[in-house]
């Protein structure tokens, strides 16, 4: 199917999504931010959500106010006054320090054999990419991070675990994330990061957002305790 | 503070409002009342802000003691209630005064009642919201998503309004036999699918299954073919009926992950997801195509 993009498609009475390119980059990324700042500037409160996502933004507005071609409009005039040399957004960059083991990633030695690699070529690989934030979605503050180098890509479990704990870096295909509180979750588990992503109650209340640039960091066990890591996770309470 | 103290939770029973809008970007899903028509009309009752909280009670067994003198108002499915083991009616106000016992026994038609209190719940707020997402550990009395439980105080002021208001017979909800017409505004992947797969969806009865709720039903029918297909994630409304490779679709409800990468037919009509709130598992439905145009155009001609 021929597809020009950006594309503008009805999601629901109240939303209309925006699709930038076929394929996440830093260029679809950055204009995701664009449109989504300049479309909160000019709609003010009739604007009620945004979901920006890997190469989409699902705009959310108040029916009573816009219908679509309002917002499609809108969509359009913003996209208008990005241009190539708009680097509207200074991305920040964040290390992750991970406390990358058997004990506290229990799949890393599934991943070896799946891999044919040794256990610390893929925790070298894993801090070797610089991830891009490409959504946030799933749970508070779960960060879809990509791309994973292949050699190192898995697919999900079969049987998703009950009991992820918080903290846990994982890996799902080509993507990677930190789970931020505990929940059931099939992504591969590879390490724990000790350091919180989500809190309800402190601004801002997650470190990382859409388009931020990220990289991971090893670190021991020592460490893991030291940053405020829970030493009861790695008494086997990962199955 | 002093309020309504819970003898008995009941089945499952929330504090909702209007819903947390506007964290998405954190992945925060809004929540709030399911059936927001019933939600709207218990408060407007109350003479409430029409974001205040309430108490959403699924199919029944909430017991509460009150502690203040307050009005309340009941709407949504009809439930027999009782206060002082007195019948009493919904859709209209009840002067309450301390030591009353109010009393929900279950549902006999719909599955959400929903309990208004002058002035609205006193929750803390989190995210700008005390709705309740249990998922997501958010909301409720003590911001950490729990539902109603034994002994719990629903804190509200006191009120001495006596004057009574209810709601014309011909506003109460409505609960249509089986099959419930849904709405859908088309949109999404809905140009991508066939024209066999989309005749097929419109064609069906849908059964609501035992595997449902405020996040999404999931939906029994025959499967609908779906050709493998890789999907980025993007952001998801609400009522977005997706189509995961077994061929059977999801109702993505209000406490819906924010994002997901199934394709999506549309989403239904907002009208509608209050009857869907309305509707426990086992029950029957089928879709009906909605242009964007003669939504947009109803929901207005609605507001007027």
């Amino acid at each position: 199917m021929s597809t020009e993009y950006p594309k503008i498609v009805i999601a629901s009475e109240s939303s209309s999504i925006v699709y930038f390119s076929e394929r996440p980059c830093s260029q679809t990324s950055d204009q995701i931010a664009y449109t989504a700042k300049a479309l909160k500037a000019k709609l003010g409160e009739n604007l009620i959500d945004l979901v920006p996502s890997y190469h989409s933004l699902l705009v959310i507005y108040n029916p009573l106010i816009f219908d679509y071609q309002d917002i499609e409009k809108e969509i359009r005039d913003a996209l208008k006054k990005w241009t190539l040399n708009h680097h509207y957004k200074k991305t920040k960059t964040i290390e992750i320090p991970v406390y990358y083991s058997l004990e506290s990633g229990p799949d890393l030695q599934r991943l070896a054999k799946h891999s044919g690699l040794t256990i610390d070529e893929i925790i070298a690989i894993h801090q070797q990419t610089k991830y891009t934030v490409y959504a946030m979605g799933f749970a508070p503050g779960f960060a879809y991070l990509g791309e994973v180098d292949k050699r190192i890509a898995m697919p999900r479990l079969n049987t998703p675990r009950k009991r992820v704990p918080q903290g846990a870096v994982a890996i799902a295909d080509r993507q990677t994330a930190i789970y931020p509180s505990p929940s059931p979750g099939g992504w591969n588990l590879i390490g724990l990061c000790p350091i919180r992503l989500f809190d309800a109650n402190q601004q801002p209340h997650s470190p990382v957002e859409v388009g931020d640039q990220l990289s991971f960091k090893s670190i021991d066990r020592n460490e893991f305790i030291a940053l405020g890591g829970c030493e009861k996770t790695l008494a086997g309470e990962i199955i | 503070m002093m309020g309504l103290k819970v003898i008995n939770p009941g089945m499952h029973s929330l504090i909702q409002d209007s819903g947390r809008i506007g964290y998405h970007k954190l992945g925060i899903s809004t929540g709030g009342a399911f059936d927001q028509y019933s939600f709207g009309w218990a408060n407007r009752l109350c003479l409430n802000n029409y974001t205040a909280g309430c108490v959403e009670i699924l199919v029944g067994g909430l017991i509460l003691e009150s502690q203040v003198a307050t009005q309340i108002a009941i709407t949504g499915a009809e439930m027999p209630i009782t206060i002082n083991n007195h019948s009493a009616n919904n859709w209209c106000t009840h002067t309450i005064k301390p030591g009353d016992k109010i009393a929900f026994g279950y549902a006999n038609a719909g599955c959400r009642a929903y309990l208004a209190v002058a002035g609205g719940i006193q929750a803390p707020l989190i995210f700008n919201s005390l709705s309740t997402v249990v998922r997501e550990n958010l909301g409720g009395l003590c911001t950490e998503g729990m539902p109603l439980k034994r002994d719990d105080i629903l804190p509200c002021q006191s009120s001495s309004s006596s004057a009574q208001r209810s709601v014309s017979k011909k506003f109460h909800c409505r609960f249509d036999t089986d099959p419930v017409e849904v709405r859908m505004v088309t949109g999404y992947q809905y140009e991508q699918f066939s024209e066999e797969q989309i005749n097929q969806f419109f064609s069906t009865d849908y059964v609501i299954s035992q595997d449902s709720n405020r996040m999404g039903y999931r939906l029994e029918g025959r499967a609908i073919e779906m050709p493998s297909c890789e999907m980025l994630s993007e952001g998801i409304s609400l009522g977005a009926v997706q189509l995961p490779a077994d061929g059977q679709p999801i109702i993505l409800l209000c406490d819906r992950q924010t994002i997901g990468g199934y394709p999506k037919l549309g989403s239904v009509f907002s009208k509608d997801i209050d009857k869907l709130a309305q509707m426990m598992p086992g029950r029957k439905l089928r879709f009906s195509p909605l242009s964007v145009d003669q939504a947009q155009r109803l929901l207005r001609a609605n507001a007027e």
